[in-house]
This record gives C-alpha cells, structure tokens and sequence, in this order.
C-alpha cells in the first residue's frame, strides 16, 4: 500500500487521529507534547501515529492535508489543525464540542 | 546574507499586507531536540485583513502558503495567532 493509501485508511479508521512526533507518554517536540495534552484535557480517546515511525508519511502527508508542520489532528476524516489551533478551540469549548461528535455511533 | 527571521518578515509581507506583524525568534531554547534537523522555532503574530471571513485552519495555511519553501528549508515550527484588524481591536 502506498504512503497515502495509508494515509487515507488511518483518517478513515480513527475519529480522532493524532500525527505527532514521538509518542504520548515520549512527545519528541513540545508542540506535540503539548497537543496531547489538550486532548487528554478533553477527555478523549484518541489514536496517534509517530511520524518518526513512517517517514513515507510524514513526507506524504504535509501534501495531502496542505499542511506543512505536526503535529496534526484529524477529527471525523477532517483535518482540524494544529497545537494551536487545539490549543485556541479547547480555550473556547469549540474542541470538546467537536470531540463529542465522535462518541457517537 | 538575509537572517531567517527577516526572510519570513519580508514574505508576510509582501503577501498578507498586515496591519501589525511581530515575529520572534525562539530557536535557542529548542536548538538540537529530535526532529528539529536545524530548523528553527517562531512565533508570529499577524493582523490581517486577508484572514477576514477565514477560519482558523484556512488562516493559518494562508500563513503557511506564504511562507512556502521556507517551511521546509528554515522553520521546524512556527506558532500562529491570526486575528483580522476588527478582532485584534477586541483583544
């Protein structure tokens, strides 16, 4: 499978999809240490994908989602930005909001 | 030669046209972390009235856009807050 069938397959099989650098118990950059915690702020379950772990898609995926930096977070197939823009939707209740919508069946 | 920080001043410049524009270079507290291959950290602050009627995802890849090859070559991160000239006026 190519990097963005495999791309494609992650957004479309996790609700809450996290591409970051590192892990979330061994962010490898602040800015993804700190988008996991918004997350976990949150109170949602999510899945992550260390670039580090698949160069084709780290390289792949700053085209596909015209997106040039991480960490980024897809939420229901879309992408929604990055730690700032968690960081700034979670201050105005926007995220949780968004992040509800994936509780549901 | 031209800094790193003049470059990305000179782009958003040219395309954004901002009414208020303060860049700051925070390279030196991350210099060698994993995965910063040389790049540098900035944080930017950008009124616009490019950003009007855009959300955030859309401004910050107007910011993105702008900064093109840039992203690439010179910034490993670069912290965003857009506001339009009325919303910065409400800040």
């Amino acid at each position: 499978m190519d990097a963005i069938e495999r791309i494609k397959k992650q957004i479309e099989s996790n609700r809450v999809l996290l591409y970051m650098k590192g892990t979330p118990d061994f962010p490898q950059c602040g800015f993804s240490g700190r988008a996991v915690q918004v997350l976990e702020q949150c109170g949602a379950e999510f899945s992550y994908v260390n670039i580090f772990d698949d160069p084709e898609v780290r390289e792949n995926l700053k085209a596909y989602s015209n997106w040039p930096t991480f960490p980024q977070l897809f939420v229901n197939g879309e992408l929604v930005g990055g730690s700032d823009i968690m960081l700034e939707m979670s201050k105005n209740g926007q995220l949780q909001e968004l992040l509800e919508t994936t509780k549901k069946p | 030669m031209t800094s790193r920080i003049e470059k990305i001043q000179q782009l958003l410049l040219e395309v954004l046209a901002p009414a208020k524009l303060e860049l700051h270079d925070d390279s030196q507290s991350h210099a060698g972390h994993a995965g910063a291959g040389g790049g540098g950290h900035f944080y930017a602050t950008i009124v616009s009235s490019a950003f009007e009627g855009k959300t955030l995802l859309k401004r910050h890849q107007l910011v993105y856009e702008a900064l093109g090859d840039l992203m690439r070559t010179d910034i490993h991160a670069l912290s965003i807050k857009a506001f339009t000239p009325e919303e910065f006026e409400h800040i």
